[in-house]
């Protein structure tokens, strides 16, 4: 029983990770159909902020908050260069939006390579995080460690306030507008490329975001952001693209299975089953768990 | 040899399914560059005063953090050889490659190395299946490899040096000590490749002959960050200790879960074969307190030799870099090579080779000879156990350099192997 919920819980963890590292992706990818392969070096970019931060900032706990805001910001403005210099030239062009993002995600990770060095680093997690909390005592004790509750906990804010701002600002009005019907939105007075680039900052900021939660579970490195991106995709991809709602459920249900799976079997075993899962699930749905039903003619 | 090398490295890209076609296509590449090549030995470069030769390290990707350091102190010997006058009269010329921690770029450059810069001898390599890419490429064109880690055994090449472990040095004895420790349940974790599925399967023989038991065996891809269902099965499985083959920086995430798992040295302790000094002071000491090493060397291990070439290493690279068993390894190899081409007075392989068995170094670890036969090194036997300081402590040593073994001949349990 303890290992059942013991498993469980390691799931919605893992599955906390894959959304924070999807959220993001989902704006960019779901919304405004860019297919951004660097969005996982705008992780990078915020995994590495924490580590700058930790640097000047002597106290774990307090660069680690720090970093929270500031990755946001500093993977923000990275992608809404990115959309001013290339991205906006490309909308009707989704595929070359791929290889476009892909060259400079190869170019973003030379840059870190040569400002931090080749091998990866660490940062020191603050104390509170390191522990665990026991839920369950006795014989068979079930323990939570502090650090995945913390990036739980992360990802349900960060889904609140993504859909806060979707469903209640005038941005996020604009920014459904511009998705549903980008001409009429434009002649209905809305300032797509602004809207654009609010949307595409706020999307790789929360890239910032997981890249900060991503120092608490591994080592930081130029690398790191190929690793995470297709999982990324595949949550994505699974959960419909466009849709928040499918993004958030499809991340738990594959951290889960996932977990499980690897408990059952082995690590490599449970990543070949999901996949095989996936494409089965793709067969049946080829749209993905949701879809967005638009006005838009094409 | 080779049936092994081909199944390990298919599951290995099993695992990494996006780069696996990117892996793939280039493995053929150079594949196929490997056996386009002709038999005939490569030409060594020694015109002019000086001699080159290779350095094939890593230094980028996940096992740089390991890698960087062996360069390091391969530099610090070719520079100390150089300022005392040099090989043959002749200075040595490094040529540095970066193997990227990507076998297919491991052949590559090893075959860049010998054709186009004609070395007369390459250091480095870390990973087993680095190794196992370059070995075709050294044995085609008849050129030296010093191998400066550890590993797995079983595997002996005309054309390679083994001047760390082999199993009966390392992984033996520490299943020796956790065994004399009253140690006897194990779970068994590692890196999906080579060096951890052969060791483990060692690891089950001689658990079967001598009494343990094995309760769980996980491995996960190289290079990978999750594991909180490793840490979790290995909780629920109760073992005595964990015997870790984990290569590169998965062991910070591995050290973190287990310690988030509420897991300790004192609970259930870890014995890694393939964490140094360097990686314990990046993984943090925090999570690494009182956990066990298996090495042949520490930067503590007493002795003169070794408190120069402490000093030496950190006058060069800075005084909190520690110095760690591949790097010492390495050290050693550099200083081998030069004393058999001296003996040879050719930098001829073949002539070089001819001259190997019976060479002596007095290594920081302390002396050490090569077996001439298998190409290895007798090498002393150190189990360790991390500080608060970021050191490694021996706690139990073999008292003298243990004859190499590569293929167990001498322990009738690992009969079965191959």
């Amino acid at each position: 029983m303890t290992v059942i919920l013991g498993q469980t819980f390691t799931g919605i963890s893992i599955g906390a990770v894959l959304l924070l590292i999807a959220l993001g992706l989902s704006l960019t990818f779901g919304q405004m159909n860019v297919i951004n392969m660097a969005h996982g070096e705008f992780i990078m970019a915020g995994a590495y902020t924490t580590y700058v931060l930790q640097k000047s900032i002597s106290s774990a706990g307090i660069s680690l908050l720090v970093a929270l805001p500031v990755a946001f910001l500093v993977s923000g403005a990275l992608g809404a260069l990115l959309e001013w210099l290339l991205i906006r030239r490309l909308y009707l062009r989704p595929l070359d939006t791929l290889l476009v993002t892909w060259g400079v995600s190869l170019m973003l990770q030379q840059l870190a390579r040569d400002i931090f060095g080749a091998p990866n680093v660490q940062t020191r997690a603050p104390d509170v995080l390191t522990g665990n909390i026991t839920l369950i005592g006795g014989d068979d004790p079930l323990t939570v460690a502090n650090s995945r509750l913390f990036i739980l906990g992360l990802a349900v804010a960060a889904v609140v306030a993504l859909s806060l701002t979707l469903r209640l600002t005038p941005l996020g009005r604009r920014i459904r507008a511009v998705v549903q019907n980008r001409d009429l939105a434009e002649v209905s007075g809305i300032s797509t490329s602004t809207v654009d680039r609010t949307a595409f900052f706020i999307g790789s900021g929360l890239a910032g975001v997981a890249g900060v939660a991503l120092t608490l579970v591994g080592p930081i490195g130029p690398t790191m952001g190929t690793n995470v991106i297709i999982d990324a995709f595949l949550v994505i991809v699974v959960g419909g693209i466009g849709q928040l709602k499918g993004t958030v459920i499809v991340a738990f249900v594959l951290g889960v299975l996932q977990s499980v799976l690897e408990y059952s079997t082995t690590v490599s075993v449970a990543k070949v089953l999901v996949l095989v899962g996936i494409v089965a699930f793709l067969q049946w749905r080829p749209q993905g768990l949701y879809t967005l039903r638009t006005r838009s003619l094409v | 040899m080779s049936s092994l090398h081909h199944i390990h490295r298919r599951r290995f890209l099993a695992g990494t399914a996006a780069l696996a076609a990117v892996v793939a296509l280039s493995a053929c590449g150079a594949k196929t560059d490997a056996a386009g090549s002709s038999d005939k030995a490569a030409k060594i470069d020694v015109s002019g005063d000086t001699v080159k030769v290779g350095l094939l390290n890593s230094l980028s990707g996940t096992m740089a953090i390991s890698e960087v350091t062996v360069r390091n102190s391969l530099t610090l010997a070719i520079d100390e050889i150089n300022a005392s006058g040099g090989v043959l009269g002749k200075k040595i010329k490094p040529i540095s490659e970066d193997g990227a921690s990507d076998w297919p770029t491991f052949a590559e450059k090893a075959t860049k190395l010998i054709k186009e810069d004609g070395v007369a001898a390459t250091f480095g390599c870390w990973t087993s299946a680095s190794r196992k890419a370059v070995k075709p490429v050294f044995e085609k064109n008849k050129s030296l490899l010093f191998y400066p880690v550890q590993y797995e055994g079983l595997e002996e090449s005309p054309y390679i040096f083994y001047t760390g472990a082999t199993t009966n040095q390392q992984i033996v004895p520490a299943l020796d000590y956790l065994k004399s420790q009253g140690l006897k349940k194990l779970y068994l974790v590692g890196s999906d490749y080579v060096f951890p599925r052969t060791a483990n399967k060692e690891i089950r023989a001689y658990a079967k002959a001598n009494g343990m038991t094995i309760l769980g065996e996980d491995y996960a891809p190289l290079g990978s960050t999750e594991f909180s269902t490793i840490a979790n099965k290995v909780k629920a499985s109760k073992a005595d200790a964990v015997f870790n083959t984990l290569n590169g920086d998965s062991n910070v995430a591995f050290f973190k879960e287990y310690k988030s798992a509420g897991l300790t040295a004192k609970s259930m302790p870890v014995v890694s074969v393939s964490i140094a000094e360097e990686e314990v002071k990046s993984i943090g000491t925090q999570y690494l307190d009182g956990q066990l090493t298996a090495w042949n060397y520490y930067q503590t291990t007493p002795g003169a030799a070794n408190e120069k070439f402490v000093k030496a290493y950190k006058a060069k690279y800075g005084q909190d870099k520690p110095t760690s068993d591949p790097m010492e390894a390495a050290y050693v190899s550099v200083y081998l090579w030069k004393a058999m081409v001296e003996k040879a007075k050719s930098f001829d392989p073949e002539k070089v080779k001819a001259a190997s068995d019976g060479i002596t170094f007095d290594a920081p670890e302390g002396k050490v000879t090569i077996d001439g036969a298998s190409q290895h090194i007798y090498k002393t036997a150190r189990i360790g156990k991390v500080g608060s300081d970021g050191l490694i402590e021996q706690v139990w040593d073999s008292g003298k350099p243990i004859k190499p073994d590569p293929y167990l001949k001498g322990y009738s349990w690992a009969s079965g192997l191959s």
